[in-house]
């Protein structure tokens, strides 16, 4: 048996390229944006547009609500499960943020500390629930999504609540170096997200919890923990994007939000993470959400009318997710 | 036994892109034996078996049933020629009943309605019928894994299969299970039934078996009769080479306790549960399967809830409330169920290999590829691990491979308490002697290890001592010197 001692390791030591690796596991859909870029940047009708510096930053502003969330859902899918209840969280943290201003007259930032403080409570709630019952997660969070649009309607009566403040509008429409400070927010969330999924015990955690509960079990992993780590996170998100919205908005909105989830879900899903659980990166999210952004920012460049583009829309994740199919199933 | 040969597959031949699986195999069954097909893992077994079965299509080669040449391209070709195969994984609708099971696909009753008394009926005469005492109307989760391997059985026959095909069936029940399948098997044969057995179990074989085929990497090696070869000379035949020192284990004085177990209950499975373990020892754990072996285990590891007990290690009394505490304590156990308890299919050797020792390499949000590549490297070489490289799927391994990067997992963190639960189940022979010779390397090196196994050969082999485990209690203690097959028995039978 010594002869086994000397197994042949095509890669060790130093790791192979990360930027290769990322290229090479999302060549489908990176492919798939890049000629979505080049069709918008030569089709006669959006070609002088789309390639401006303020096209573009106007993209990037438009996605980093969903890409927020689709932080927090990677992460949910990942570990298996799915989190329905971001969208209507949005639109409750954005009306009690927007009520803190404009009700009980508090300044700014304690509001939307407060406000993401409302997202920060219902991923625990969540996470509670999910983690010390069997209760699946889309049930509970399909309880908790009604709940939230419910009290956003109860508190608001079903109208917007504004607020007429410039201060209040900086962290949604706001720039600060002459970027977006969306953007900003966005760039910092995603590499915070990243930074957690790849470089902690608890990321890894997720992807075994995710891959199989019974082994990290076994292994000691804490899964409750685990679980609750991740729908907490997916919460603060929640309430991260509510007061970016409602800042954008200039006002609180009971329908804010509305199957943002969903958009959230297609970003992720479109990105290549499986709704088995155990695998997928945040980079795929990221070109996922990408790809959502551009194709309808392209179609409003177009004129396109809003019904089509949600068809599209459709068209894209059927056909984003059939070609991850046919990847996988030549991979095994 | 006469000389009808019912089955006859001539020079089968079949390529996958890149792996040549079969090479001109030939394989004949005769009607009322039993025949069984020997080959370590990934000797093309399975492969044979899917094309015989209609699930794969050969490339080259002919079947004859009855002497006539036939085609089978499909699973429903298969069965019209009489063909039934009884997977290892079982694939029974657990939330219906055995009668509906039985009738899957072919239900009783006219027009769309099924008549589901009339199932149960006729499902039931079955049952009586192969002396199988189940109820029909059970639904399949509510049956231990044995019976439902029953219910597979009477379903195969129930489609007047004449080519009975078993894949490992023994691979996940107890001895006295064992037994009763055998009673049935040799039922079936006595109708001319005949039973293509697949085992890595070589002391079935002289069992219930007529003939043996042994095949080696897609190859036919040869075919022998059972009763005039012996072990050595079909182990020869599936590795191609004599494994000498199959069962290696050097023999050494114990040295100071360093695990002491009392009085532990989970008022489930186990039930007042005492004793020892010496460094350097490989004490085992026998019994019939849910004598509550892994349970006690698991209370020790703080994986049942109420569990009551008394844990020492080194003569210090400890606490421990999860694997974790456990491992603090340098006690670690590798699973029983590999795919479900123990390895994240999806991901890498190296994810597989390091999930323990994250703490080595990944600190302040840096990971440290290069010390993560070298733990990987270090257990690969140390298990003898055949892998491409550190990336491969594990799912993608061999059972005993995995089984390997499992074991080396483990090892990582250090223990000085090794749990192994089934540490050779359906793993090929090479392998299994590889792991004998690791278990051998780390108890000299001071580790200590308690196996539990229902392979009576390995127990007996490898152990200093033996707890006979029955009905959740301690049955007794063996010594290696009285150590046999039935000593073991008199304790484990209930």
């Amino acid at each position: 048996m010594a002869e086994n001692n000397k197994n042949k390791v095509v890669v060790s030591g130093a790791p192979r390229n990360a930027f290769m690796t990322f290229v090479f596991d999302n060549m489908g859909i990176l492919a798939a944006l890049i000629i979505l870029c080049m069709i918008l940047s030569i089709f006669p009708g959006t070609s002088e547009y789309f390639l401006t510096v303020k096209n573009l930053f106007n993209v990037l502003r438009q996605i980093s609500t969903n890409l927020l969330l689709a932080c927090g859902m990677t992460m949910v899918i990942i570990l298996g499960g799915i989190d329905l209840s971001v969208g209507s969280v949005i639109a409750l943290s954005g009306v009690i943020a927007a009520g803190c201003v404009s009700r009980y007259g508090m300044p700014i930032a304690p509001s939307m500390i407060v406000g993401i403080l409302i997202g920060v409570i219902f991923g625990l709630f969540n996470g509670f629930v999910i983690s010390k019952t069997t209760i699946p997660p889309f049930i509970v969070t399909l309880a908790t999504m009604n709940i939230a649009r419910g009290l956003a309607g109860v508190y608001t009566g079903g109208s917007p609540v504004r607020v007429v403040s410039k201060e209040w509008q900086w962290i949604g429409a706001g720039y600060a170096a002459g970027i977006p400070v969306p953007v900003i927010i966005m760039a910092i969330v995603f590499v915070i997200s990243l930074l957690i999924l790849n470089r902690t015990k608890i990321g890894r955690y997720i992807y075994a919890v995710g891959g199989n509960d019974m082994a990290a079990r076994f292994s000691g992993i804490n899964v409750s923990k685990v679980k609750f780590f991740v729908y907490t996170y997916s919460g603060i998100m929640a309430g991260l994007a509510g007061i970016i919205l409602g800042s954008r908005m200039y006002s609180g909105q009971p329908t804010a939000g509305e199957g943002a989830e969903m958009d959230a879900i297609a970003a992720v899903v479109v990105g290549g993470t499986s709704m088995a659980g155990g695998s997928g990166k945040l980079g795929g999210t990221l070109i996922g959400a990408l790809i959502i952004g551009i194709l309808n920012n392209g179609l409003n460049l177009m004129n396109v009318n809003s019904f089509w583009q949600t068809v599209v829309k459709g068209v894209v994740i059927l056909l984003a997710v059939t070609i991850d199919f046919f990847r996988n199933k030549k991979k095994a | 036994m006469s000389d009808n040969t019912i089955l006859r597959m001539k020079n089968i031949t079949k390529t996958f892109p890149g792996v040549k699986a079969l090479s001109g195999v030939n394989f004949d069954l005769k009607a009322g034996e039993v025949h069984a097909l020997l080959g370590e893992n990934g000797a093309g077994k399975s492969t044979l078996i899917k094309v015989l079965g209609g699930i794969y299509h050969a490339d080259g080669g002919e079947i004859e049933i009855d002497g006539k040449p036939v085609r089978i391209e499909s699973v429903q070709d298969a069965e019209k020629n009489g063909i039934a195969i009884i997977h290892q994984e079982l694939v029974l609708v657990p939330y219906m009943s055995v009668a509906e099971n039985i009738f899957l696909g072919r239900e009783l009753g006219n027009g769309p309605a099924v008549n589901l008394r009339e199932q149960e009926k006729e499902a039931q005469a079955m049952l009586d019928k192969l002396g199988m005492p189940i109820d029909s109307r059970t639904l399949i989760k509510d049956l231990p894994i044995a019976q439902q391997q029953m219910v597979e059985i009477t379903k195969a026959v129930s489609t007047n299969s004449r080519i009975l095909v078993m894949d490992e069936p023994t691979s996940s029940i107890s001895e006295k299970d064992v037994e009763n399948l055998f009673g049935i098997m040799r039922d079936l044969t006595s109708h001319g039934v005949g039973i293509i057995y697949i085992s890595h179990k070589m002391s079935e074989l002289q069992d219930i078996c007529d003939r043996v085929t042994v095949m080696r990497d897609g190859e036919y090696v040869g075919t022998k009769v059972v009763k005039e070869t012996d072990r050595d000379e079909l182990i020869a035949m599936m590795v191609g080479r004599q494994l000498t020192n199959y069962y290696e284990r050097d023999f050494l004085d114990p040295g100071e306790e360093v695990l002491r177990v009392e009085h532990m209950n989970d008022n489930k499975r186990v039930f007042d549960v005492s004793f020892e373990l010496k460094k350097g020892e490989i004490v085992g754990f026998a019994g019939l399967v849910g004598a509550g072996r892994s349970e006690t285990m698991q209370a020790i590891f703080g994986l049942t809830p109420n569990s009551t007990g008394d844990v020492y290690i080194n003569g210090k009394k400890v606490e421990i409330h999860s694997p974790t505490d456990a491992m603090k304590q340098g006690l670690v156990m590798v699973p029983e169920n590999r795919k479900e308890q123990g390895l994240y299919l999806i991901q890498d050797v190296k994810y597989n290999t390091t999930i323990e020792v994250l703490d080595q390499f990944l600190k302040n949000f840096r990971v440290d590829n290069k010390k993560e590549a070298e733990i990987t490297q270090k257990y690969i070489d140390m298990m003898s691990t055949k892998t491409p490289s550190h990336q491969q799927c594990i799912g993608n391994l061999s059972g005993g491979n995995q089984q390997k990067v499992l074991i080396g997992r483990w090892l990582a963190s250090d223990p000085q308490i090794l749990v192994l639960d089934e540490p050779t189940r359906g793993i090929d022979v090479g392998a299994k002697s590889e792991i004998y010779s690791i278990m051998n390397e780390l108890v000299k090196k001071g580790v200590s290890i308690i196996m539990i196994s229902s392979e009576l050969p390995e127990i007996i082999n490898m152990s200093d001592r033996v707890y006979v485990m029955a009905e959740g209690k301690i049955a007794g203690c063996i010594g290696h010197d009285e150590l046999s097959q039935e000593a073991i028995m008199k304790l484990a039978a209930v």
